[in-house]
């Protein structure tokens, strides 16, 4: 039974591919919002138009997906968030930048609007102001408590974002984040670009996820037009998308270690990370291999050095990984930090549609490249593993064992991979058309939806990272803990901020 | 441990050799830096890294400076927390309207004297994100930049050219 055949909606959308997309009036709205609400199915991406919202939802069991689409004929759509959490950061986003209102719900609170872009509602297309009001963290009341206020500029080297805690002594009651730091304005930018500048954009929404987004973009745009990539184009993509995985993996293991002051690790991982950033430069041309991967295909075949330096990285680390997992593993005081530290309890893992390694360390058992078996995942073999402790410690062997998969899974590509096409063209003139695609990045799945207009330009396109969804997850793991364990958490998640921030 | 430990003892060292400071971020930097402030410091720098909305890739290339093959402290260069104890800001990203006040606040809390250096395309003139009603554009719209230095995101050896030839007139070397 197709996801669609539980929702009464109005009609299916033709163009719309793979998967379909149908117009549902409230009462299919609703029932859809049910369908989550029961868990039976996950919540993949929300986001707005002027005039519609539209929700995809993935059915876990049967690796279908459907997108449906509300009209907000009067400005307004029924609440997602008063019913289904999970959907409550997207939904302020919808209202930020759309100013469509989400009737019955109870938190309207600005997310990515911090009143100074000089406008209201950018994507909405019309002129409208809005209420200026300082933003109302919530409230924790106790008389112990206190509060520490950390950012948007942080201590490290890396992005910003406001984290408000309250604490009772050492111990966070609550974790409230506020982002949108870095909100850049990527959707509008998006709009009117052309195929190839719009691509460009992708691989610039979360730096270190550049291969996983431009894949996931032109996949979109591909399935949109229908156009079928080359089998040697389909390798290149995932050789790039596994070795990007090896480069995040090793810097988030080292980076964990070293936030449990275990600068061992982190020098030794540093090294590894370093040695695939320069294969890949050598296979690629460009250290984080951005704007390879374009709709159609490649844009450029592996230099011819590029396989003996990705062979000669295959032997290296699996010479000196075993060591440096054992290492791990055998240090009794960098686990007496990481084991029951930060637990990602199950249920929300489930509720929420974590991905990742911090759904898969708390029993998700949902990688995109097998569920979905996207080209070239479907010719070849791999193992997704799963565990059940979802803390500090589980998101580092989830990590540990995805690096030994990629390992495995970059070989079968080098053997696998025959001469041939690297692209397919992406023919003008079919009208306008619409698509969505998932890939697997190294921190969980990445949702492309677009429109293209007949003149291949982008109408509308939204990329969803997975960090949406585990950034509230991150609230719920800290709770209890102390505050110093917060960067150890916060680095065993490592979501985007920009990412997230659009 | 041990293992590990005694091997990175016993074989040769992974670090490269310096790369020659770039000669365009030298000519950048001989019309803008202060005689005056170079001879308050020696031949260190305390830099405080600020992401003013990046995609994050900057961020990535300017971490792998501390890696043992860039190994970026051997030139008297370090990261600090906090801008109080900074000579230098290394500023990326499109400068984001959300981001604005914050890199005001941040580079009025780093003492005189001080230095800009604006890391990648982006902080150049906004880079693919100009023209965006969410950001302002290059750094220097916000905060007067010394440096800049180009690349989507600069490589560690890119960064490292212009950060020695920031070093080189800091000290008064040339």
């Amino acid at each position: 039974m197709g996801i669609l055949d539980s929702i009464p909606h109005v009609n299916a959308v033709p163009s719309h591919r793979p998967w379909p997309r149908a117009v549902v009036t409230e009462a299919g709205w609703q029932a859809a919002i049910d369908r989550l609400v029961e868990g039976g199915l996950t919540l993949l991406g929300f986001w707005g138009e002027p005039t519609a919202v539209h929700m995809a939802m993935l059915d876990g069991g049967s690796a279908e997906i459907a997108v449906v689409t509300y009209a907000c004929t009067a400005g307004t759509f029924p609440s997602v968030a008063s019913r289904h959490p999970p959907a409550l950061r997207l939904e302020r986003t919808i209202h930020d930048l759309f100013g469509l209102v989400p009737a019955g719900a109870d938190d309207l609170r600005p997310w990515l609007d911090h009143y100074v872009w000089g406008k209201s509602y950018p994507l909405s297309g019309r002129n409208a102001s809005r209420d200026v009001q300082p933003y109302q963290f919530l409230p924790a009341e106790g008389e112990a408590l206190h509060q520490v206020a950390v950012g948007p500029v942080h201590a490290g080297i890396i992005e910003p974002g406001h984290f408000r805690f309250t604490a009772n002594g050492e111990h966070v009651v609550r974790l409230e984040q506020w982002l949108g730091y870095t909100h850049k304005g990527i959707e509008s930018l998006m709009q009117g670009a052309s195929l190839e500048a719009a691509a460009k954009l992708a691989n610039r929404t979360s730096g270190d996820s550049a291969v996983a987004y431009a894949f996931a973009f032109a996949r979109a745009a591909e399935a949109a037009l229908d156009v079928e990539v080359p089998r040697r184009a389909t390798y290149l993509r995932a050789l790039m998308a596994e070795l990007e995985r090896l480069a995040n993996h090793f810097g988030d293991i080292g980076a964990i270690c070293n936030d449990a002051s275990f600068a061992l690790m982190h020098a030794q991982t540093g090294i590894l990370r370093e040695r695939t950033l320069r294969a890949a430069d050598a296979a690629f041309g460009h250290r984080l291999m951005m704007d390879v991967v374009v709709p159609g295909g490649v844009a450029r075949d592996i230099a011819p050095d590029g396989i003996p330096a990705l062979r000669t990285l295959l032997a290296e680390i699996k010479k000196v990984f075993p060591r440096l997992i054992e290492l791990y593993d055998n240090t009794a005081s960098l686990q007496d930090r990481t084991v029951t530290t930060g637990i990602v309890k199950a249920d929300y893992a489930r509720q929420f549609g974590a991905g990742g390694y911090v759904g898969r360390a708390s029993g998700r058992n949902f990688d995109a490249r097998r569920t979905l078996a996207y080209a070239p995942y479907d010719q070849l073999s791999f193992e997704v593993p799963v565990l059940e402790a979802g803390d500090v410690n589980a998101r580092v062997w989830i990590r540990i064992r995805e690096v030994e998969q990629s390992v495995e899974l970059i070989a079968q590509i080098l053997d696998l991979m025959e001469p041939g096409e690297i692209s397919s063209a992406t023919p003008a003139g079919r009208g306008a058309c619409e698509g969505l695609a998932l890939t697997e990045a190294f921190r969980g799945d990445v949702l492309v939806w677009l429109r293209l207009d007949g003149e291949l330009r982008v109408e509308r396109c939204h990329l969803r990272d997975a960090s949406w969804f585990q950034w509230p997850l991150l609230e719920t793991a800290i709770e209890g803990n102390i505050i110093a364990d917060f960067p150890l958490c916060n680095k065993s998640f490592n979501c985007s901020y920009s990412g997230a921030d659009l | 441990m041990r293992k590990t430990l005694l091997e990175s003892l016993t074989h040769g060292s992974l670090t490269e050799p310096a790369p020659a400071p770039d000669e365009a971020a030298l000519a950048e930097l001989a019309a803008k830096v202060d005689r005056a402030a170079q001879a308050r410091l020696g031949r260190s720098l305390a830099i405080r890294e600020v992401d003013a909305g990046s995609c994050n890739g900057c961020e990535l290339e300017i971490h792998a400076l501390s890696n043992a093959f860039y190994d970026i402290e051997r030139f008297g260069l370090r990261f600090v927390a906090s801008p109080r104890h900074a000579d230098v800001l290394l500023v990326t990203g499109p400068v984001t309207k959300n981001m604005r006040q914050a890199l005001e606040r941040t580079y009025n809390a780093t003492p005189d004297p001080k230095w800009v250096v604006a890391v990648g395309g982006c902080a150049i003139d906004g880079g693919i994100f100009r023209g965006s009603y969410a950001c302002v554009g290059g750094v220097s719209e916000t905060i007067p930049v010394d440096l800049h230095i180009a690349g989507c995101p600069p490589s560690p050896t890119d960064l490292l050219k212009g950060l020695l030839a920031l070093l080189e007139h800091v000290s008064g070397k040339r």
